[in-house]
């Protein structure tokens, strides 16, 4: 089953207090900054504390690093200390072209094997904050098969777009109908940018609800407290749960019949509804609503 | 090696530490000050484990403060290191 | 001697006529009878009222080597232990045993009359500050601050292991002929649940008030029949220091995912059904938790019967949603839960014994389905402490954490699993406060324990949607992070002794080197 990405919660990386306790929250991943949150004067300090805590905390869930774009003068030396501890994923921000993916790709590949891990096992995603990024959303997605998400970035996003953010969010509809695209065209997930204003929960559930519906996979989040708002909003309904479960149910049977045709009531099923309910049955377990644990385990 | 710089890493957040090392007289060692709310607990540990860390890092002689707010292993290594790359820098 | 908590209790300790080793939380039966106090008269209009505190004194004959009471309902903001105490050693008075109900640390202020030998000896429920410091010391008192729960207080009390001989007592409003109650004036406190034992027992009762009004005052909490002397000051305590505007549901995300898990604790244990009891304490995990219990009540329809306690407006909240039938109450901490126990008939004011004094014919404690409780520290056999800190200090206070306990279906005690670098899970726990026996369910950020003795508990809340695991888990995965801690290295010297609320020793506190 897919791993699931609901609420990847942004951690400021130079914040050891914040950073050994990250993992409790539940977030589907955690993603260490040593980008925006960081000063350019503790860069060094930051992936130093990253690298440590990512060696020795054991965290319940996937743990990220967003570095420091490699155009800067920061983000090579970035991923020479920090993939050397073995993160799950490096989230790159401000991408904009395949081949910034492509260079990260081998130098991901290079630290792979001289530290003896799986080839393949650092994925990558990668974060849309301008306009001329979007314009290659897809082939940013398919630049490496390491990608795994495509997410938006907007406070820069609407900068470069020169508008703000408002109450509605139409100013970010494009770039959201985009991204969803390009990441379903390439076969990864789409992540929403974050909300900012923590205490206007009403808010944060309105544009929730409203990216769910688009279709996107998850949300960047920067308080452990949209957490739980968020998985409410993208829990399945007991009505869901059983139709998937049913589903699922054929879809077995159908296999140890090994028969080409699944169905359930007399009715045909496709496989995209096989795909859907797997979906549904993820979310259900990883909010405890069906038994299996979630699919972090 | 000896430093000839000083280099100072963390905070005086909680969970943190404010690690600051610089030069010490030839011939005179590690010299660490620790300062620390878990020095019943911890603060033998913490010395070994600093000290240890100094001298991996080949320095002999050094002074090290170290002002600790509860940090965990892994945060004082990280702020040691960066502090004594920090003076190395400088020493240039 | 081991007691069977495993501590080694010396068989003598100075200012103790007789070692009683803890022996079980029920390991005990009480025998003899309830005491009472001097038969005394007051003759038709006779006066009670006297112009000062210092002729209250004089009236009570209160003399060097007595004991005096005080409660501790004024919180920090308490001005009266404060005014008589000096009153006491304007007059010459010494060697007091001062037996207050708890200290705060506004009670810093009695510092120098320990150091300089007008109160020698302190029975309380904990200390804090400098007071905590000073007790942990062990300069200045002739034995051993005993610390008793509110529970074992009133046992103590009624048993005559406590003989009060004056008991000042706080008084938001009486009349001129001593009826006394907490809800009315400007110092109101609320409950006045823990003066009642020390009213009805002490040989002499002074009624110290800032709000004097005619007889006869209605309601009554404490009646005349139990008031010797009446002073009126200008002040008995400080608004701000009494209580609180309502206590805010915390918003820290680490207190929020402890009471997150509590609550699914509660919901899942098997005790979350129609007519359940509640209690809950004052910690912010504890107040988190009242908000996601109050959810799954109406979101399931549940109607409790009682809530017990230090009583929180979070509580009033769902008294009046009438989530809970009523409240029994032996202390309030802020504004809603005074105006509550003064306007709503539903919530009802209860002594310190009918609380939780093990020796009666049975206190509302043995009532309780559930306890949310904090901790300092705990230990792999679920012991906990919430008197002495990290370093051996007394720094808290026993409260009614042992009562509620063992008196509670369901034991839950919460705390995060790091403070800093301190894990909480220790090997054992420096001071017992509450023996392991009595606790059911750890709760900390990173997973929740249940007592292997509780395997009914443990079978239901596999159900649950937490992380569940044993209590060596808990304490691996704080190690891990933090390295095992040393302990406290100690001297043999003894500052303070944790009586059970049995009347049996528990626990000692030693001096720290």
């Amino acid at each position: 089953m897919e791993k699931l990405r609901r609420a990847m919660m942004f951690v400021p990386g130079n914040n050891p207090g914040m950073l050994q306790n990250a993992g409790i929250y539940k977030a589907d991943t955690v993603i260490f900054d040593v980008e925006d949150s960081v000063l350019i004067s503790e860069k060094d300090a930051a992936r130093q504390l990253v690298h440590n805590v990512i060696k020795t905390v054991k965290y319940p869930c996937e743990v990220a690093v967003r570095i420091n774009h490699i155009t800067t003068p920061y983000g090579k030396e970035d991923l020479a200390v920090i993939l050397p501890a073995k993160p799950d994923l490096i989230r790159l921000p401000k991408a904009e072209t395949a081949e910034e993916i492509k260079i990260i790709d081998e130098i991901i590949s290079e630290a792979e094997e001289k530290n003896g891990f799986a080839h393949g096992s650092i994925k990558m995603m990668a974060a849309i904050e301008t306009a001329k990024g979007l314009m290659k959303a897809y082939e940013i997605c398919s630049a490496s098969p390491r990608m795994v998400a495509l997410a938006l970035g907007a406070e820069d996003f609407l900068a470069d777009l020169k508008t703000t953010r408002s109450s509605h969010g139409s100013e970010l509809f494009g770039a959201r109908s985009q991204i969803i695209l390009a990441a379903r065209a390439a076969g990864v997930q789409a992540i929403d940018t974050v909300f900012t204003n923590v205490n206007d929960e009403e808010a944060f559930i309105a544009e929730t609800t409203r990216i769910k519906e688009m279709g996107f996979d998850g949300k960047s989040v920067i308080n452990p407290r949209q957490i739980k708002m968020l998985y409410k909003i993208f829990a399945p309904t007991e009505k869901e749960i059983d139709l998937a479960e049913r589903v699922l149910a054929a879809y077995e049977e159908a296999k140890a019949k090994n028969s080409g045709v699944i169905a359930l009531n007399g009715k045909m099923i496709d496989v995209p509804v096989v795909t859907r309910a797997e979906r549904v049955i993820g979310y259900a377990r990883a909010l405890g609503l069906r038994k299996g644990g979630s699919t972090n385990d | 090696m000896t430093i000839v710089g000083t280099g100072q890493a963390g905070t005086l957040e909680s969970s943190d530490i404010l690690v600051t090392v610089s030069p010490a007289e030839s011939g005179s060692g590690i010299i660490l000050q620790l300062t620390s709310p878990v020095i019943k607990q911890f603060g033998r540990h913490i010395e070994e484990f600093i000290t240890n860390l100094a001298r991996e890092q080949g320095l002999s002689d050094v002074t090290i403060h170290a002002n600790d707010r509860g940090a965990l292993d892994c945060t004082i290594e990280a702020r040691v290191l960066t502090a004594i790359a920090r003076s190395k820098v400088k020493a240039v | 001697m081991i007691n069977k908590a495993g501590r080694d209790i010396p068989l003598v300790i100075p200012g103790f006529k007789e070692v009683k080793l803890y022996n079980g939380a029920f390991g005990t039966v009480p025998t003899g009878r309830v005491v009472g106090p001097k038969i005394t008269v007051n003759k038709p209009r006779s006066e009670k009222i006297v112009k000062s505190i210092d002729q209250a004194i004089e009236a009570t004959g209160l003399k060097s080597g007595m004991t005096i009471s005080f409660h501790h309902h004024f919180r920090n903001g308490d001005y009266v232990l404060n005014m008589v105490v000096e009153a006491i050693a304007r007059k010459g008075i010494k060697d007091i045993t001062l037996a207050a109900s708890s200290l705060t640390s506004t009670h810093d202020a009695i510092i120098p009359f320990i150091e300089q030998g007008v109160i020698t000896a302190i029975e309380t429920s904990g200390g804090r500050g400098k007071l905590g410091e000073l007790f942990t010391s062990g300069k200045y008192l002739k034995k051993p601050v005993l610390i008793r729960s509110h529970g074992g207080r009133a046992r103590a009390i009624e048993s005559g292991e406590l003989a009060i001989d004056v008991a000042f007592i706080g008084a938001p409003a009486c009349d001129t002929y001593g009826n006394i109650n907490g809800i009315e004036g400007k110092s109101a406190c609320g409950s006045m649940g823990y003066a009642m034992c020390d009213a009805t027992y002490a040989d002499q009762v002074v009624a110290i008030t800032d709000h004097l009004v005619p007889h006869p005052l209605f309601p009554i909490s404490i009646p005349q029949t139990n008031v010797d002397y009446i002073v009126e000051v200008d002040a008995i305590g400080d608004p701000k220091g009494i209580a609180s505007g309502a206590l805010r549901i915390s918003r820290d995300p680490k207190e929020l995912i402890i009471a997150e898990y509590a609550a699914s604790v509660i919901e899942y244990s098997g005790y979350f059904k129609n007519d359940y009891s509640l209690q809950l304490g004052s910690g912010g995990a504890s107040l988190a938790a009242a908000q996601f219990i109050k959810e799954k009540m109406i979101e399931q329809g549940i109607v409790g019967s009682f809530g017990v306690g230090g009583i929180t407006a979070p509580f009033i909240d769902m008294l009046e949603q009438g989530l809970f039938k009523t409240l029994f109450d032996v202390q309030d901490f802020d504004i809603p839960s005074i105006d509550s126990l003064r306007n709503n008939p539903n919530h009802l004011e209860m002594s310190a014994s009918y609380y939780a004094n093990p020796h009666n014919r049975g206190p509302i404690v043995n009532k309780l389905d559930v306890v949310i409780l904090s901790a300092t520290e705990v230990d792999v056999d679920f012991n906990v402490n919430v008197i002495t800190n990290s370093n051996g200090v007394i720094m808290g206070a026993s409260g009614g954490h042992c009562d509620t306990a063992a008196g509670a279906g369901l034991s839950i005690v919460v705390a995060p699993l790091l403070r800093g670098r301190l894990p909480m899970v220790l090997d054992r726990v420096h001071t017992i406060v509450t023996p392991g026996e009595t606790v059911d369910v750890i709760v900390t950020e990173r997973g929740v324990a249940v007592n292997p003795n509780r395997k009914d508990v443990l079978e239901n809340l596999k159900e649950a949607n937490i992380p569940l695991m044993s209590i060596e888990e808990l304490q691996h995965i704080a190690y891990n992070l933090t390295g095992k801690p040393e302990a406290i290295p100690v001297t043999d010297d003894i500052v303070g002794v944790v009586e059970y609320r049995d009347g049996t020793i528990l626990d000692v506190i030693r001096k720290p080197v």
